[in-house]
């Protein structure tokens, strides 16, 4: 049974974090423990691509509470998110193969890794409330400790303090949410929750707990604070996990819940989650237009495509509670087909990043540059991958946002105003998402990759070694694939469309050509294939005919630079003024960016000194004032902790009282 | 035999498209020298200059990497592929469903990138200048373009190019709000990726507000040959997109024998006189304005697309 299966995986991934504990100290152990959970996580990965297209199937174990047992149910929804992360997993257990020799404290990661993985997985098994929890929580703190292994720098402890509150919100909010579904007699059982209809107000109220807790854990806008602080803090390949895969987790759980426990939906719902949708995705990029650090880039911009994701996933409600499922199939595949290519692409982003690090030992795009010649393979891998998030054809990241946007396009079909004012608005947003992701990474991979080092540690770089290559390599390939074949991708998303919205997507392998066609041809079509052969094919003809007919003279020379080469590398664009017009064009109204200009007179030797200071509106309009609320509150209520025996019983007395009134008054 | 014919069709458009693209170019500086009560090199001067500089030697500067190499090429290779999928002299050729409008948008976002990390390979400071107002330019661009697409598809009910020129030319179209606004929108963003006054200055070198100029600074020989042709098609590009949606008269329909694909191909010489002469005239009848003035040009442009979305999502018959 595939979910017996499965579930012994997350077992062997378990029994690896014992075996890690008692050997981390060992020389072999770092080998030995990612050897070992890429194995397992590559036959995870095998299993829940073949239940993509079986039957459900559940298995209840005598685990957990005792009246209950823990349910586990794997479906096409659970085996696909399961494939994203068995596959994520794999490519970081292969980079960490190499990537974790660099390791000064094995034994703070090693252990937490597998744990990490299992806790993933037992999510998207979990068929009841409980079990659900108990794995998110299992997740939550094994990430923790990942992000803390490097816990002596001070922003690492902060990034900590930070995830771990946001956490814990995050998972009361979840399961004040499944308190809701579970109704009066309680039933924690999945099955039990969709067997219940919960009335409207009932599913506005989870709808809004889940968009806090899965929200939070995904890092939709306000609620993404913790998500750039914690996601570079880690080792970079748990980095990548935590991108690319746990945020997917948290898109899961928001799918689960929303779609498939909180009944029929409400028109309302998607407009919430596109407005919030299209806001992370803009919001999201334009923070990581602002950031100078790689890793810190790259976690705003995971941001901005769970934005995307979003998106597509408020359009799907949309038009699943207008009764429209053909475009809501379309919709759920575009929000899909983007985890996957998310996950691919941001994971090989952050292997590279990581190879930047053990590379060179920094982070900070300053500091770097030139990486090109230096560090060949690495640069090509992470070329490809750029392209691919900044949504170029022909590779897989435009294939679904090309989707999405087909989606957007049969949204005057809604009858609703609200939809009709919001949704060409989200579109515009998400528009201007992409073409801000295609400068962020223009931006990243100009500076970091190209021009002259900016410091001797880039100067001095080395490639990285093959483990390592491997995987970023391994995921380049499969961007490129589901780029030129995304037809595959989309059939293979078919179960899982249908099981959620009722309705799938026409089947895109027997169309001719290996085009996609999401409606009709006379409607739209594209062809990955076509155009990456057709460039391919026209860049070579001129290539040869330039090379044949004219001259393939070649000299080189110093840089012209308008005939003024300076030979000083700090001359060279910086990531901060790469994003200066950008900065002024939209940071001066989000961001409230300010720019001061401090140009002694002549005569006077101080040096000049230029200063930008950027706000960030979401700490300040509602973190600040809710931990100063927090704390107030604290400091009032600090007296009840030096009352007399006799007032805490009557306190306790007065309490009980309350709660039976409550009680008798309610209806 | 019928898929033979089709073949030569579309390779007509390509070869087509590439021969009269540096000819465009040179159409527009010849009035513009004209308007200004200059002679204006000639016609044929864009030709020669390429095959100039396909001769001579190419300059690469010592830290270029193989990037800085490729890139000319992957540039004039996305700009011709998108350049050979509108519609020039008919529509309905055999390869016009391998990417729908959104598609040939992306690719030209595709070449832009690309060019936008040439203009960084370096570690000059012009290219980065370039670069980064090439992307801010772009991030208004894209979006106002997306929204000019949508437009266009919810008219037409299809983001095919062909589909769309061909829905044109019914007489369902009729006069709409939403097409006028697209059509202004569709003007400015024409003007803004192509480098022209009043957001950039095609003429210009050595001077601080030079976009595209900046970027392939250190381009020389074939390599600045390649891009210089690539920036052409793009030109030839965005007048054939806005002749095909906008003027789609005289397109050769599908199944036209070679007299209708004459045609065609003459009306389309015509549309093309017409559009360098109307750049021209608007060229030298306005300043070049301030870099961060560029914003709000293009700023308009995202607002007229987004208007001309909105009222087809309040009634399909505005």
């Amino acid at each position: 049974m595939p979910v017996a299966a499965v579930l012994w995986c997350v077992a062997a991934l378990l029994a690896i974090a014992v075996a890690a504990v008692a050997m981390a100290r060992s020389r072999s152990a770092t080998p030995l423990v990612y050897g070992a959970t890429f194995v397992v996580t590559g036959i995870a990965c095998a299993l829940a691509v073949a239940a993509l297209w079986a039957e459900p199937t559940s298995l209840t174990l005598p685990l957990g509470l005792p009246w209950i047992g823990a349910h586990f149910r794997l479906d096409a929804l659970s085996a696909f998110f399961l494939a994203v992360v068995a596959l994520g997993g794999a490519a970081a257990s292969l980079y960490g193969i190499g990537y974790g020799r660099h390791e000064h404290e094995p034994h703070r990661v090693l252990p937490f890794f597998p744990t990490f993985l299992a806790g993933m997985m037992l999510v998207l098994l979990a068929d009841d409330a409980f079990t659900f929890l108990l794995s998110w929580e299992c997740m939550s703190l094994a990430s923790w400790a990942l992000v803390l292994a490097h816990h002596r720098d001070p922003d690492n402890l902060r990034a900590g303090y930070v995830y771990i509150v946001m956490a814990s919100f995050g998972t009361l909010a979840l399961l004040l949410a499944f308190g809701l579904l579970a109704g009066p007699e309680g039933g924690y059982a999945f099955d039990a929750m969709r067997a219940g209809a919960p009335s409207p107000l009932i599913g506005g109220l989870v709808l809004a707990l889940v968009l806090l807790g899965a929200g939070s854990k995904a890092g939709l806008v306000p609620l993404h604070v913790w998500l750039p602080l914690a996601h570079p803090a880690a080792p970079s390949h748990v980095s990548a996990l935590m991108s690319g895969v746990m945020t997917k987790v948290a898109v899961y759980g928001f799918i689960r819940i929303v779609f498939d426990l909180a009944g029929p939906s409400v028109w309302w719902w998607g407009v919430v989650v596109l407005i919030i949708g299209g806001g992370t995705a803009a919001l999201g990029v334009l923070y990581a237009l602002m950031q100078t650090d790689v890793k810190r880039v790259l976690a705003y911009s995971t941001i901005e495509n769970i934005g995307i994701i979003f998106v597509g996933l408020g359009l799907a409600i949309a038009f699943d509670a207008n009764g429209l499922p053909a475009a809501g199939a379309l919709a759920m595949t575009a929000a899909l087909f983007h985890v996957f290519n998310h996950a691919l692409f941001k994971s090989a982003l952050f292997f590279g990043a990581g190879a930047v690090l053990t590379a060179t030992g920094e982070r900070r795009m300053e500091r770097l540059g030139g990486l090109i010649h230096r560090m060949p393979a690495t640069s090509l891998v992470v070329l490809v991958a750029c392209v691919a998030i900044s949504a170029l054809p022909p590779l897989n990241g435009f294939a679904s946002e090309w989707l999405a946007f087909q989606a957007v396009l049969l949204s005057p079909e809604l009858p609703q105003w609200g939809l009709k004012l919001f949704v060409p608005a989200v579109g515009a947003l998400m528009a201007l998402a992409a073409a801000l992701a295609a400068a962020c990474f223009v931006r990243l991979y100009g500076i970091v990759f190209l021009g002259r080092p900016r410091s001797t540690e880039a100067a001095e770089a080395h490639e990285v070694d093959r483990w390592s290559l491997a995987a970023m390599g391994g995921l380049a390939a499969l961007c490129i694939l589901a780029g030129i074949l995304p037809g595959l991708v989309i059939d293979a998303l078919a179960p899982t469309v249908q099981a959620l919205v009722g309705a799938r997507m026409p089947p895109q392998l027997g169309v001719e050509w290996l085009s996609i066609v999401p409606i009709a041809e006379s409607r739209s079509s594209y062809n990955g294939l076509l155009v990456m052969l057709f460039v391919a094919a026209s860049a070579s003809i001129v290539a040869f005919a330039v090379h044949r007919l004219g001259s393939h003279a070649l000299r080189r020379a110093p840089a012209w630079d308008c005939g003024f080469p300076d030979p000083n590398p700090a001359t060279q664009y910086t990531a901060a003024s790469f994003a200066q017009p950008i900065r002024r064009v939209f940071g001066t109204s989000v961001f409230r960016a300010r720019e001061r200009v401090d140009m002694p007179p002549p005569g006077d030797l101080r040096p000049a000194r230029f200063e930008v200071t950027l706000r960030d509106p979401a700490w300040e309009t509602i973190y600040v004032p809710v931990a100063a609320a927090v704390q107030t509150a604290a400091t009032r209520l600090n007296r009840l902790q030096f009352l007399t025996i006799r007032r805490y019983l009557s306190l306790v007395f007065f309490a009980l009282v309350a709660l039976l009134l409550v009680l008798a008054l309610w209806p | 035999m019928a898929v033979i014919a089709d073949l030569v069709v579309q390779g007509a458009q390509m070869a087509l498209v590439l021969a009269l693209a540096p000819g465009l170019t040179g159409l527009v500086r010849k009035v513009k020298a004209h308007l200004l009560r200059r002679r204006g090199p000639p016609l044929l001067q864009p030709y020669r200059d390429l095959a100039r500089l396909m001769r001579k030697e190419a300059v690469l500067a010592d830290n270029a990497s193989w990037l800085f190499r490729a890139i000319p090429y992957l540039i004039f290779a996305a700009t011709w592929v998108a350049a050979a999928l509108v519609p020039t002299f008919g529509i309905g050729l055999i390869f016009s469903w391998s990417a729908d409008l959104i598609a040939i948008i992306a690719l030209l976002g595709s070449a832009r990138f690309f060019l936008a990390l040439a203009g960084m390979d370096v570690g000059t400071s012009f290219g980065g200048i370039g670069s980064s107002r090439e992307v801010m330019i772009a991030t208004l661009a894209e979006p106002a373009m997306i929204m000019i697409v949508f437009t266009l598809a919810l008219v037409a009910g299809s983001t095919q190019l062909s589909t769309v020129a061909g829905f044109m030319l019914t007489p369902a179209v009729g006069l709409r709000v939403s097409l006028a606004l697209a059509l202004v929108a569709l003007v400015m963003v024409a003007i803004a990726e192509n480098a022209r006054i009043p957001v950039d200055n095609p003429a210009t070198h050595l001077e601080l507000t030079m976009v595209h100029e900046a970027m392939v600074l250190e381009y020389s020989g074939r390599h600045l040959a390649v891009i210089e042709l690539a920036a052409s098609l793009k030109l030839l590009l965005y007048v054939s997109l806005i002749a095909c949606v906008f003027a789609p008269w005289g397109l050769a329909l599908p199944g036209a024998g070679l007299g209708g694909l004459v045609a065609g191909a003459a009306t389309y010489v015509v549309k093309l006189v017409v559009g360098a002469v109307l750049l021209a005239v608007f060229e030298t009848s306005i300043a070049k304005m301030r870099v961060f003035r560029v914003p709000d040009f293009l700023g308009a442009a995202l607002m007229l697309g987004l208007l001309a979305t909105l009222l087809l999502f309040v009634s399909r018959s505005l």
